[in-house]
């Protein structure tokens, strides 16, 4: 009963908004990032839900060119791309967003295994050196392994006695090497997330469980993965909102843009890229305005699932 | 006893020949690039093709290289001007946002946090961006390019920060206060000398992420001589002429039509040998600062 009493007494009295300093010297430091986004972030967020709905013409700019209604959208649903590419869009992202966790999590196990710092420190700087490179410096790469005649992968072909085949000209293979590479990409710095929140589980419970008679399997399944099931729903939070994007950076750089892989290759960022080259606004826009408008009702459903699973778990 | 000693030896045996393996998949590929570029460019087009140890030993790759390097110092130039200038505004511009957002006293918190941590949700695409940046605020092939649309630090970032901050001892700032001072000189006097671990994490993560930024130029330059390295070495490898009308000392696009003359270049090697020339050092250097990156990931991961 005398809860209530209390939390009366301490609430502290609230100063008029015009007197209280501190609040305004705060918003003060604010400022330069609150211009930054509105001019930065919400203009262009403004012009982005605006233009998919005009025609846009460069010289009447983006809020005097003329209405078109959902013209740009009826243009993009019956082109003949569009299937193929959605379809890529959402498997490679759905595809990535299960084998990304599974790679992560089986290395960070392992290395959590490593009892000798010296090896693991090594490992751990191998794992993670793809991590400080572009993707750029990454088609370096699998152009050098992959190329005809002279990739490294033609030769190995070759001193087995096979024919080699060039991959540059053949779709099929690129969702294996596309898989291969992201995974490549991003497993040091993916396993080091996982490796570090495995590092603070409390030893103790390991103890526990050893005395309780669980083995090794089952410490890693129910106290090293448990704890990692947190940082896995933010994550999966995080690349929902991303499922119709997909990184630009990979499918752009591994195939090298190459007009024949598209089968496999083409997603809806490179394809919004292509449409920017071209100047052909419109569909473009209509593309990103689906992208944007489509994120953030997957982010904020998924967000909404997780948080009547487990409401800690969630991001929001 | 003993038996059970053994069962554990070689399960870690297992785990270090996976990842004695593993790092060979990851070394492997470095070497292959290295060795490329020290290779002659009939070994690699004639003879054997790429190999991880050079057939035919040369650096002729790299003395045509560096008999024209005006690409790649301007490449440098703007990379370094570039990564840095914009680390730094970024690092400061969302560590002083993030502050009042810490604070519990702040209240504009509400509206604040939703105006930044919604761009994390909704973002414009890259069209009306780039109609936005290069119409209206006239940005497109200047150097503000690189700097300007960034410079807020990103709402992931200064959910880092606000998290780091709210970590300070609160006492801290009341002591300060009572001794009159004021919010701003709180945050600079203060919360960022203590701060100083994820002000060097976040930066560097932002220093990477910008130092091998290409998609800016790409989008915004035309200019051969305000692109990031990167992106030259994008050019470079997808444009077989683009390689050529650099070695002419003229890497403009018109020009690249004309300069093909009959002179016989080096190409594959090349390439190689500038990926080499201009990703290497900071390649070399960035695995030193790795623990400031581990670092970074532990502080993101507090949920806040």
């Amino acid at each position: 009963m005398d809860k209530p009493a209390t939390k009366i007494i301490n609430r502290p009295k609230k100063k008029s908004i015009f007197k209280d300093r501190a609040s305004w010297e705060l918003l003060l430091l604010c400022l330069p990032a609150l211009v930054g986004y509105v001019m930065f972030c919400y203009v262009p967020m403004v012009s982005g839900v605006v233009l998919p709905f005009k025609n846009y013409k460069f010289a009447k700019g983006i809020f005097g060119s003329p209405w078109c209604g959902l013209k740009n959208f009826e243009v993009l649903i019956k082109s003949s791309q569009m299937g193929r590419i959605m379809r890529n869009t959402v498997f490679y992202s759905i595809w990535f967003m299960i084998i990304g966790p599974v790679f992560n999590i089986i290395f960070a196990l392992l290395l959590f295994e490593i009892k000798n710092r010296g090896a693991l420190k090594f490992y751990q700087t191998v794992i993670t050196f793809p991590n400080f490179m572009s993707m750029v410096i990454v088609g370096f790469i699998t152009y050098a392994v992959l190329a005809p005649k002279m990739g490294l992968l033609d030769q190995v072909v070759r001193s087995f006695g096979g024919t080699p085949v060039d991959v540059y000209m053949e779709p099929k293979y690129w969702p294996a090497i596309l898989t291969i590479v992201n995974v490549w990409k991003g497993v040091g710095m993916g396993s080091m997330m996982y490796f570090a929140s495995l590092m603070g589980i409390d030893v103790s419970l390991y103890e526990a469980a050893k005395i309780d008679g669980a083995n090794r399997w089952q410490q890693t399944w129910y106290i090293s993965l448990t704890h990692l099931i947190p940082l896995v729903c933010i994550f999966t939070i995080l690349a929902c909102g991303s499922i119709f994007s997909g990184s630009f950076d990979l499918f752009y750089n591994i195939p090298r843009n190459v007009t024949i892989l598209y089968e496999t290759t083409d997603i809806l960022n490179t394809y919004v890229y292509r449409m920017l080259q071209a100047g052909t606004y419109t569909q473009g826009v209509a593309v990103g305005f689906f992208q944007s408008v489509a994120g953030l009702i997957l982010v904020v459903a998924t967000n909404l699932i997780v948080r009547r699973i487990s409401p800690e778990n969630s991001l929001f | 006893m003993a038996a059970k000693k053994k069962s554990i030896n070689t399960h870690m045996i297992f785990i270090h020949l996976f990842f004695i393996l593993i790092s060979l998949v990851f070394i492997l590929p470095m070497i292959l690039v290295v060795s490329i570029s020290f290779s002659s460019e009939y070994s690699v087009t004639n003879l054997k093709g790429f190999s991880l140890i050079p057939v035919e030993f040369s650096t002729e790759a790299y003395q045509l290289a560096f008999k024209n390097p005006k690409s790649i110092i301007d490449g440098y130039k703007i990379t370094i001007a570039q990564s840095f200038l914009g680390t730094f505004i970024s690092s400061l511009v969302a560590g002083m946002a993030a502050y009042p957002l810490s604070r519990s006293n702040f209240r504009f918190k509400t509206p604040v946090t939703w105006i930044i941590f919604f761009t994390m949700l909704f973002g414009a695409g890259m069209i009306p961006n780039y109609i936005v940046l290069t119409k209206y605020y006239h940005l497109g092939n200047t150097f503000w390019i690189y700097i300007l649309p960034g410079f807020m630090g990103g709402a992931w970032n200064t959910m880092v920060y606000r998290t780091f901050f709210k970590g300070l001892p609160e006492s801290l700032f009341e002591a300060a206060k009572i001794d009159g001072a004021k919010e701003l000189t709180c945050f600079f006097r203060i919360a960022v000398p203590l701060s100083t671990p994820v002000f060097a994490s976040l930066g560097f993560m932002m220093l990477v992420g910008k130092w091998n930024d290409y998609m800016t130029s790409m989008i915004y330059i035309r200019d051969t001589s305000l692109y990031t390295l990167q992106y030259l070495l994008q050019r470079i490898l997808m444009e077989i002429e683009f390689i050529k009308s650099m070695m002419s000392g003229d890497a403009t696009m018109s020009n690249a039509n004309l300069n093909v003359t009959g002179m016989r270049l080096p190409a594959e090697t090349m390439k190689y040998a500038m990926c080499v020339i201009a990703a290497g050092p900071m390649l070399f250097i960035f695995p030193f600062f790795q623990k400031y990156f581990s670092q970074g990931l532990t502080i993101g991961a507090v949920k806040g």
